[in-house]
């Protein structure tokens, strides 16, 4: 980004009449969303609070949780969400550079993975859910050897139910922007929802990034 | 310098329409001021129904589970719905623009869906009484908010979603105050009505995410039961308490730090003196904010947590007395010397110090491990909070109303029914709060329906008192809206006030400045 693009040559955007420019409009409205994106992260951060109080409590119990859980669905996930931030990054960039139609085939991208990973989480869910590995009171798996077994199960699906939801949210922001740069809203003057959508789906990957080891990888 | 056309915010555009589509941040001030208003006639009602049904030991007219869901209304309403959202959303978004010399705050669209949301969260709460009303007490401490059989998850995704409110207004203030200001309005020029709502913003962008999650953990407790916070299944219902305080603790500054903003402005106005200790009373907000997110453990005194948690947390909560006795000395210093005028605002400021002085000195008692042991769950911590909340917080909300009427209306009061108003409520505040201090000292539990005889005189007192308070709060309500009808056309500076707000035609209009200011000095500049 340089600085020099505050001017009115900017096509079809005008910016808001209490900012000087555009540019004044890019980087508050950008302050917001890093704020925003600041409250995200704290609200993970009392799951990952208690996730820490519990493990050094029951690490056997977290142990044998983390054993039901399929390694590999959760690094492949982990690679398609690493990868559509790549595409998400893209698609900032093609805009940034006119190149509205690559952008366009980027945000696709970014959406298909995001696709793909609420299928995984599908297929992970049901294996659960028919084995009766759930939360609390609707725990059913008969052969558990730690007494509080559920409780893992509660973190599991509080943790990947919320990080989930935020997933199809992203998935419906990037929809929003998708169809916005196909009707030609978009150039290298204005982008600043694009830039957004991408800051908030960059931050959700970042909390499945700390999700993987802990749900997955323990014990 | 009005402008010569008589156009101002509010007949700029007509009809309903107009206001619950505006964009306006003056108007949207006025929709919260209406809904806010509203909610508190709701909530003193409650507070009413508290102590009539308290005048004799006995049951009155309510059964102990109506009681305990008076109770739980009343606290509720008054802190999600009144005075978190009360000053910053109605003076904060009418006047941070205009103290800094913006158009608007920086995100316009988002303001007028942060009233949205926190209507849409007001309307779930409120609906809960008439399905199952809920019993908890507003914090909903847990097991017993698993347990109840009534509407928690509702109330509780409510105040989930009156904090998502409250998250969007702190972010579009701190954004405006970082990005807004004029030229030459440096921070260090900034009012320090601005510094405090800063702050204010600062922590409700900060801490409000955690309330979120406990609330949602509630939720799910009592939904899927995952356990958490319930023994039975291996969880902890003290982590309940941790989590619930480290958002509610820093609350307890959002609630008083855009008070401790509106007193700044007020004590420098009607001293005709630019204020002592500016730089210190801005970096004591801050440091107000900073301190709090480490104090929360003394809510835990007797709830099991470590005693060296509680030495720890007892020296912690002492060191907010630091900066807030800051402010207390740079007030005082300012009045020292002033050419001060006891205009109506001006004794509610005094009121505040006076009252707030009563409710910080008992804050550090409580602060006292040994003493909080015996205080602990009495009358005595509610006559203390009730001194900071309602003779801080609402003596500085309607300190400001009566301040800042004439700019957003253009229309003066009535002096006489003012300075009437404030006697009611002063004396009637002391009449039924200070017995409380005593009847807690003597042990008299808090939250309880009923009550033994020696207590008996003091609680008619303090019913008494309280129906001094509502008489206060009504002559403050007819006083306004007679105003509206009936009052004189105001100047656009009636107090000789030094900020940028008096600069420009009372009501302002739709874009506030009919030329950009350009700010060469600081906010007060008497003498």
């Amino acid at each position: 980004m340089s600085t020099d693009n505050h001017v009115t040559t900017a096509g079809k955007h005008h910016h808001a009449h209490h900012f000087k420019d555009a540019w004044h409009e890019f980087i508050s409205a950008k302050e917001g969303i890093w704020l925003f994106m600041v409250t995200e992260i704290l609200m993970f951060g009392g799951l990952f609070v208690g996730y820490f109080i519990y493990h050094m409590k029951y690490p056997e119990m977290f142990a044998e949780g983390a054993s039901f859980l399929d390694w590999r669905m959760g690094a492949f996930n982990t690679f398609v969400l690493i990868g559509s931030s790549l595409t998400m990054a893209l698609g900032i960039h093609y805009i940034q550079v006119g190149k509205n139609k690559a952008a366009s085939w980027a945000l696709i991208t970014t959406l298909a993975c995001g696709a793909i990973f609420m299928v995984v989480k599908y297929f992970e869910y049901t294996h659960k859910i028919h084995l009766g590995l759930l939360p609390g009171k609707f725990f059913a798996y008969p052969e558990a050897v730690s007494q509080n077994l559920a409780m893992y199960f509660g973190f599991y699906f509080c943790m990947t139910g919320l990080h989930g939801t935020h997933v199809l949210i992203g998935m419906a922001l990037i929809t929003w922007v998708l169809i916005r740069n196909m009707r030609g809203e978009f150039d290298s003057h204005y982008f600043t929802p694009v830039e957004g959508v991408g800051i908030f789906w960059h931050i959700v990957d970042l909390i499945w990034i700390f999700l993987f080891p802990l749900l997955y990888l323990v014990g | 310098m009005g402008s010569a056309a008589g156009k101002n915010y509010i007949n700029e555009f007509a009809g309903l329409k107009s206001w619950f589509t505006s964009l306006d941040h003056k108007r949207i001030a006025i929709l919260y001021m209406i809904s806010v208003l509203t909610f508190f006639l709701v909530g003193g009602i409650m507070a009413l129904l508290i102590r009539a049904e308290l005048f004799s030991p006995g049951g009155q007219f309510l059964t102990g589970d109506s009681y305990n869901q008076v109770l739980t209304y009343h606290g509720a309403i008054m802190v999600f719905m009144v005075i978190i959202p009360g000053i910053p959303a109605i003076f904060g978004n009418f006047f941070l623009p205009l103290h800094i010399g913006a158009k608007d705050v920086a995100f316009p669209r988002l303001n007028l869906a942060s009233w949205y949301v926190f209507m849409f969260g007001a309307a779930l709460a409120v609906s809960t009484m008439f399905t199952s009303k809920i019993d908890t007490g507003w914090t909903f401490y847990t097991p017993y908010s698993i347990k109840t059989g009534t509407a928690v998850v509702t109330m509780v995704l409510a105040a989930f979603v009156m904090g998502m409110s409250s998250i969007l207004t702190g972010l579009n203030f701190i954004v405006t105050t970082h990005k807004l200001r004029a030229p030459g309005m440096t921070m260090g020029r900034i009012p320090l009505f601005v510094w405090a709502i800063y702050s204010t913003a600062i922590l409700q962008v900060l801490a409000t995410p955690i309330l979120g999650i406990t609330l949602l953990l509630l939720a799910a407790e009592r939904i899927f039961g995952v356990g958490i916070f319930d023994p039975a299944l291996g969880g902890d219902p003290v982590l309940f308490q941790h989590f619930f305080w480290f958002y509610s603790h820093p609350a307890v500054y959002i609630m008083i730090l855009p008070a401790m903003g509106i007193i700044s402005e007020l004590i420098t106005t009607y001293s005709k003196k630019t204020i002592f200790g500016y730089t210190a009373i801005a970096y004591s907000s801050i440091g107000i904010a900073a301190v709090s997110f480490f104090v929360w453990g003394h809510h835990m005194y007797v709830s099991g947590q470590s005693e060296v948690a509680g030495v720890i947390f007892s020296f912690l909560t002492m060191l907010v007395g630091v900066p807030t006795a800051i402010k207390m000395f740079n007030w005082l210093a300012t009045l020292y010397k002033g050419s001060i005028t006891f205009d109506s605002p001006m004794l509610y400021a005094l009121g505040f110090m006076f009252l707030f002085a009563i409710g910080g000195v008992t804050g550090i008692m409580l602060a006292t491990l040994g003493l909080d042991v015996h205080f602990h769950d009495t009358y005595f911590v509610v006559a203390h909070f009730h001194y900071v909340m309602v003779g801080g917080t609402l003596m500085a909300l309607v300190g400001a109303f009566y301040y800042w009427w004439p700019k957003m209306f253009g229309k003066m009061f009535s002096e006489t029914y003012a300075r009437l108003s404030f006697v009611f409520i002063f004396v009637g505040f002391n009449v039924t709060f200070f017995p409380q201090f005593v009847l807690g000292a003597m042990g008299m539990p808090r939250r309880y329906f009923d009550y033994i005889a020696p207590y008996e005189s003091l609680n008619k007192i303090s019913t008494v008192g309280s129906w001094l308070i509502g008489i206060g709060f009504f002559i403050v309500l007819f006083n306004l809206i007679h105003s509206l009808l009936k009052g004189a056309k105001a100047p656009d500076n009636p107090w000789g006030s030094k900020t940028l707000e008096w600069t420009v035609q009372s009501p302002p209009t739709h874009h506030n400045f009919d030329h950009d200011p350009v700010v060469t000095a600081g906010p007060y500049e008497y003498r």
